[in-house]
């Protein structure tokens, strides 16, 4: 898993840089937080994203929980096969259960998002809590 | 009893029969038209009367109820509720049809008025409307109510704010209401104050939905100044009363500065209610938003009482008629049988069992949040060699409900104690027993809680199974 060279967010996102735009999908930690999913309710293809608005809703058996808008952008597509398979989110969160690809407005927002290093801290330091 | 008893279909027999009817006397004549009638009985189960009585029974046997055992989900979920609020609710007196004149329904206005006046008197605000239906109806008519007030003004906004911390009805009641919503993060003791609330606090923000005490238990102890941080902002306070039953009688909302706030009758005020219902959840104003209250009113007339149909101001109607009547009259009977005078001691016991509960557990079970508990405890399962959801289910074995788990969001493996007033010392010593028992197990056989819960009908459930993909009908031949 070609985690280096992804990028995170504080929300357990990682976001996967494809030329101008963006591939997310939620991390290790989250799907083991988030327990068994059993649904994702996905983005349609077009819409207006600001950084930071709800994106998708990821149904586990404990809870559900929000995907947010890692920068401002477009929605290009999301994964479909997670419509009949929720759980390749658990089982392959970088790989075959990404969520969504969007475009990206501005550069500059994902250099806001942490680095494999940094992530890594940051989860020492929820560990610690 | 540990198995689980047979469908009805499975124990019935070809040619079994509870009632035999004698041949008719009279021509039969069809009470449908023959073309309409089925050319094949329908599948029913064939049984005697004895085996459908023995059949129901078991089924029955199988509730648990906290009229059976102590149920430490707490009044957020249903406490105790006292067998004369049932037997008044059911007062044939009582059962006037909702388009009766309203001079032969004086009483069941007056049910309604008196309710009213308690609700003001407990909270301290200006107004209510007792029409939503539930909890989630009450946040709804409320962000209905600010968003009018605001849009009178001439300063509609756009967003609404709520903690990490609140119950998911929050956003979605905001939501429908029109609004954005935006979580905001609670503090490292679990509370919203000045820091948490100021960065978010833009000319966009209509309200901020706020559970006081909040779902950790935790008393909102800046909510004074959170209040007047919004209102010189333009911003309204929005109080979810699900926790209400903390502060019953000692606390009145509307002294803290709360705008609106819902209360859940079929919580605090006791009404049997699960699997959807009857809920109540009145909607109280501070004065300045009593103009948008919805209609009809019941208004106090002289002697008499008459109801307001048309109000310019108000945001109209939000259910038919008046409210879930009969929750209405539970409610009502329950304060009248406490007493004024007493109200208080609910909040006092629920708060008292609550704390006996942490102090007793406390040296065995992680408390991340350690501010002074109110009506309950939050525990996680930091540290312990199984997860919550072992705990939760190893109860089951020693006939004990479990507790609320994996709320609130912001506790890892959360377990949210909630006993309420009702309980005895005994009870809760109990429990506490029970649950040492079940962490001593943890540490020496943790296979024993994973494997739990092993004497009841059925054993653990495939959870992710069942969601993924759920099996909702029986079928003929085949076995469950």
């Amino acid at each position: 898993m070609a985690k280096e060279n992804l990028l995170y967010s504080k929300d357990h996102e990682w976001v996967r840089r494809e030329g101008d735009t963006v591939v997310i999908g939620v991390t290790d930690y989250a799907q083991h937080e988030l327990g068994d999913v059993v649904f994702v309710d996905l983005p349609a293809a077009g819409k207006e994203l600001k950084k930071g608005d709800p994106v998708a809703n990821i149904e586990s058996v404990k809870a559900v929980s929000d995907v947010y808008a890692p920068v401002s952008g477009k929605v290009i597509e999301a994964n479909a096969k997670l419509n009949d398979s929720p759980e390749l989110v658990n089982q392959d969160p970088f790989g075959e259960g990404w969520i969504f690809k969007m475009s990206v407005e501005q550069a500059s927002e994902l250099d806001e998002l942490m680095d494999l290093k940094k992530y890594e801290e940051y989860l020492k330091g929820i560990a610690g809590e | 009893m540990n198995t689980l008893p047979k469908l009805i279909f499975e124990l019935s027999r070809e040619g079994k029969i509870g009632v035999g009817l004698n041949e008719a006397d009279v021509p039969e004549e069809p009470a449908v038209d023959p073309e309409l009638l089925r050319r094949e009985l329908a599948d029913f189960p064939q049984l005697s009367e004895v085996e459908i009585v023995r059949h129901y029974m078991a089924l029955a046997k199988l509730n648990y109820s906290v009229d059976a055992g102590f149920y430490p989900l707490g009044s957020c979920t249903m406490k105790y509720n006292p067998k004369i609020n049932e037997k008044l609710a059911a007062a044939e007196e009582l059962q006037a049809h909702p388009y009766a004149p309203h001079d032969l329904v004086q009483g069941n206005l007056e049910i309604l008025a008196r309710l009213e006046e308690w609700l003001r008197e407990l909270t301290g605000l200006a107004g209510f409307t007792l029409a939503p239906a539930a909890g989630a109806h009450g946040e709804f008519t409320g962000m209905l109510m600010v968003r009018k007030y605001l849009q009178e003004k001439g300063d509609p906004r756009r967003l609404v704010l709520i903690p990490d911390s609140a119950h998911g009805t929050n956003p979605a009641s905001a939501h429908f209401a029109g609004y954005d919503v935006k979580e905001i993060a609670s503090s490292a003791q679990g509370t919203i104050g000045l820091a948490e609330l100021r960065p978010h606090l833009t000319p966009e923000v209509a309200a901020l939905m706020m559970t006081n005490p909040n779902t950790l238990g935790i008393f909102e102890s800046d909510i004074m100044a959170v209040a007047d941080a919004l209102h010189a902002n333009g911003s309204l306070l929005y109080m979810d009363g699900a926790n209400l039953n903390a502060l019953l009688g000692v606390v009145r909302p509307g002294d803290l500065g709360v705008d609106v706030m819902h209360i859940n009758l079929h919580k605090t005020f006791s009404t049997p209610h699960g699997g959807g219902g009857p809920g109540s959840g009145p909607v109280g104003v501070a004065a300045h938003l009593l103009p948008y209250l919805p209609v009809p009113r019941v208004r106090r007339q002289g002697d008499g009482f008459d109801v307001v149909f048309d109000d310019p101001r108000s945001i109209g109607r939000v259910k038919n008629f008046y409210g879930q009547f009969l929750v209405i009259v539970r409610a009502l009977a329950y304060l009248m049988t406490l007493g004024r005078e007493n109200v208080g001691r609910v909040a006092e016991d629920a708060v008292l069992n609550a704390n006996y509960v942490r102090k007793r557990l406390e040296g065995l079970l992680d408390l991340p949040y350690k501010g002074p508990s109110l009506h309950e405890v939050v525990f996680s399962d930091s540290g312990l060699p199984v997860k919550t959801l072992d705990i939760a289910k190893r109860l089951l074995d020693y006939g004990i409900h479990p507790f609320t788990i994996y709320f609130p969001l912001i506790v890892h493996g959360a377990m949210m104690i909630e006993p309420t007033e009702s309980e005895s010392k005994e009870t809760l010593d109990d429990f506490i027993a029970v649950m040492g028992t079940i962490l001593r197990e943890a540490r020496e056989d943790p296979e024993l809680l994973r494997q739990a819960p092993t004497r009841t009908p059925v054993r653990r459930l495939d959870e992710t199974l069942a969601a993924r993909k759920p099996v909702l009908r029986w079928r003929k031949g085949e076995s469950l």
